[in-house]
């Protein structure tokens, strides 16, 4: 009781998650996987990757809320975790949106001996 | 003093003699623990903690660019990436995403260990996480050898042959990605062996755990072995395709391939033509293909489209009975010579693919390696006790970067294995 009442701030400040729930995020991250190895098998046509990659993200979320402690964590490092991934959101549209304005300026490449040639000296 | 029970973990460390106010500025003031910049443990964790925040950020940003390559040249060949996809075992794949699954729910044990001074159960849960962490690279050996021994390499270096999908010869790749796990395998035995009979307790404590965890390489290896040789249907196909070239349809496989190219490479390919001719198994076909030849630069002129029609139905017949694993998806209209080199093995596109390939998850092979360095390190100071619920940081903060490392597996698996 005097050990509540004297303890010192920045002192005991650990939170130490429950081991069902880490160990429940692992079941859910192996079905998950199985899943995705799954889906695999089956053609969605060009929503494939949209399944994959929403699959990934469910894992991504929880492995970052749970075993990562961010659902606790503080608000800051959240921002600054979070805010990465935006700009990688940025960065990828920006450049694919690029690539496929300046598709057409492809130049083809018919004659593939040129292009492998150093390997084969 | 009564403040000194209240969290001022184990006994062993110095106990910080009064509160808040006073920020030590002599050792005897602060536990050992406590940098004396620092006022309290916990203003210490944060600071650690926001400075892994930003360089985990950092790594996403890095990563990122390899994932916008992937994804702009996905975009622009989404038939080269779905056929090459074909040769990464998804077995091993999901295998190794599983193992690092685990790695990182023994990681995040860990941390709770940490905080909870489990020290004993903090050790093992270090040892299993490293372990881990050591049968993903094994795993990862036994792929990248498998690979470098067909010639699926990067652009530049690309040398697969479908019609001879199994060259003889070659450096042993495998014994060369394994002999420096092997020498540091033996150093630790000796290491310990020595510790043992030194009478070194510490050290042999340390040993001990590490031995098991250079074994593990092994066990992946092993269990990558298992896997590859129970798996891959590609390559049966191709093996399928090799004993079909005896009625001669096949041949033409791997030379529409390089004659492909038009009349004067035609000429530069002759003898690799030549050779895979006189080839034992393939010593029915050696006419056939030298007709073949013939009939390719014939077909080259446009005016011949009885000779084209024939040499795109000798194509579509050979795919046939190689299982497919030329993903050319040319209509009858458009199955001409000219539109052989769309094909998706050819080498500076398929070269491309595996480029992506082994950098992005060779960088992350790299990241494995380094998360062992810190892990090592964790252990010692894990068997030595250094961690307490007020001094937690360094398990937590490697912990972060294991999970980034896992992470980005995650997102690694589905991208490149899992192309249909």
């Amino acid at each position: 009781m005097s050990a509540h009442e004297n303890a010192q701030e920045g002192y005991d400040f650990a939170h130490p998650l429950p081991l069902p729930l880490l160990a429940g995020t692992f079941l859910v991250l192996t079905l998950l996987t199985v899943l995705t190895v799954a889906q695999a098998s089956f053609n969605f046509g060009s929503l494939d990757v949209l399944i994959v990659m929403v699959i990934a993200t469910i894992k991504a979320v929880l492995v970052g809320a749970i075993f990562m402690h961010l659902a606790w964590d503080k608000p800051f490092n959240i921002i600054c975790f979070i805010g990465s991934f935006v700009f990688v959101g940025l960065f990828i549209m920006a450049t694919l949106f690029d690539s496929r304005q300046t598709a057409k300026d492809d130049i083809p490449v018919t004659d593939d001996a040129v292009v492998s040639a150093p390997a084969e000296l | 003093m009564a403040t000194t029970d209240a969290g001022l973990a184990s006994d062993a460390h110095e106990q910080p003699g009064h509160g808040h106010s006073d920020h030590g500025h002599g050792d005897h003031d602060h536990p050992s623990y406590l940098a004396h910049h620092f006022d309290t443990p916990e203003q210490q964790f944060d600071s650690g903690k926001l400075g892994m925040w930003l360089f985990l950020v950092t790594e996403v940003l890095f990563f990122s660019g390899m994932f916008c390559a992937y994804a702009i040249f996905r975009a622009w060949r989404p038939e080269v990436f779905e056929g090459c996809s074909q040769f990464l075992n998804t077995k091993l794949g999901a295998i190794n995403t599983g193992v690092l699954l685990f790695s990182s729910f023994t990681m995040a044990w860990g941390v709770r260990c940490a905080q909870k001074e489990q020290h004993k159960l903090l050790t093992v849960m270090l040892a299993t996480t490293l372990s881990c962490a050591t049968v993903f690279l094994g795993v990862k050996a036994i792929e990248y050898s498998h690979k470098w021994h067909l010639g699926l390499l990067p652009a530049g270096l690309f040398s697969y042959d479908p019609s001879n999908p199994h060259p003889v010869g070659g450096p042993n790749y495998l014994a060369y990605i394994c002999a420096p796990f092997v020498a540091i395998t033996i150093g630790v035995a000796i290491w310990l062996v020595v510790s043992f009979l030194r009478g070194a307790k510490f050290q042999l404590e340390c040993a001990k755990p590490l031995l098991v965890v250079c074994l593990c390489f092994f066990v992946g290896v092993g269990l990558g072995t298992i896997l590859e040789s129970g798996g891959e249907e590609g390559h049966h196909e191709d093996d399928h395709a090799v004993v079909a070239s005896t009625d001669g349809a096949a041949p033409e496989h791997g030379e529409a391939h390089s004659h492909a190219d038009g009349d004067e490479h035609a000429e530069h390919e002759e003898p690799a033509a030549e050779a895979v001719a006189s080839l034992p198994a393939a010593g029915a076909m050696s006419n056939d293909s030298a007709d073949l030849a013939v009939l390719e630069r014939l077909a080259t002129d446009a005016t011949n489209t009885g000779l084209q029609d024939e040499l795109a139905a000798r194509k579509a017949q050979s795919e046939r009975s190689s299982g497919g694993i030329l993903y050319d998806v040319s209509d009858d209209a458009s199955a001409t010579v000219a539109s052989a080199p769309e094909n998706v093995l050819r080498p500076s596109r398929a070269g491309v693919f595996f480029s992506i390939y082994y950098c992005m998850t060779g960088i992350h092979a790299i990241h494995i390696l380094a998360g062992i360095g810190v892990l090592v390190w964790l252990l010692v100071r894990s068997i030595r006790m250094d961690f307490n619920r007020n001094y937690f940081g360094p398990v937590d903060y490697v912990g972060l970067y294991w999970h980034i490392v896992d992470m980005i597996w995650i997102y690694l698996f589905p991208l490149m294995y899992l192309i249909r």
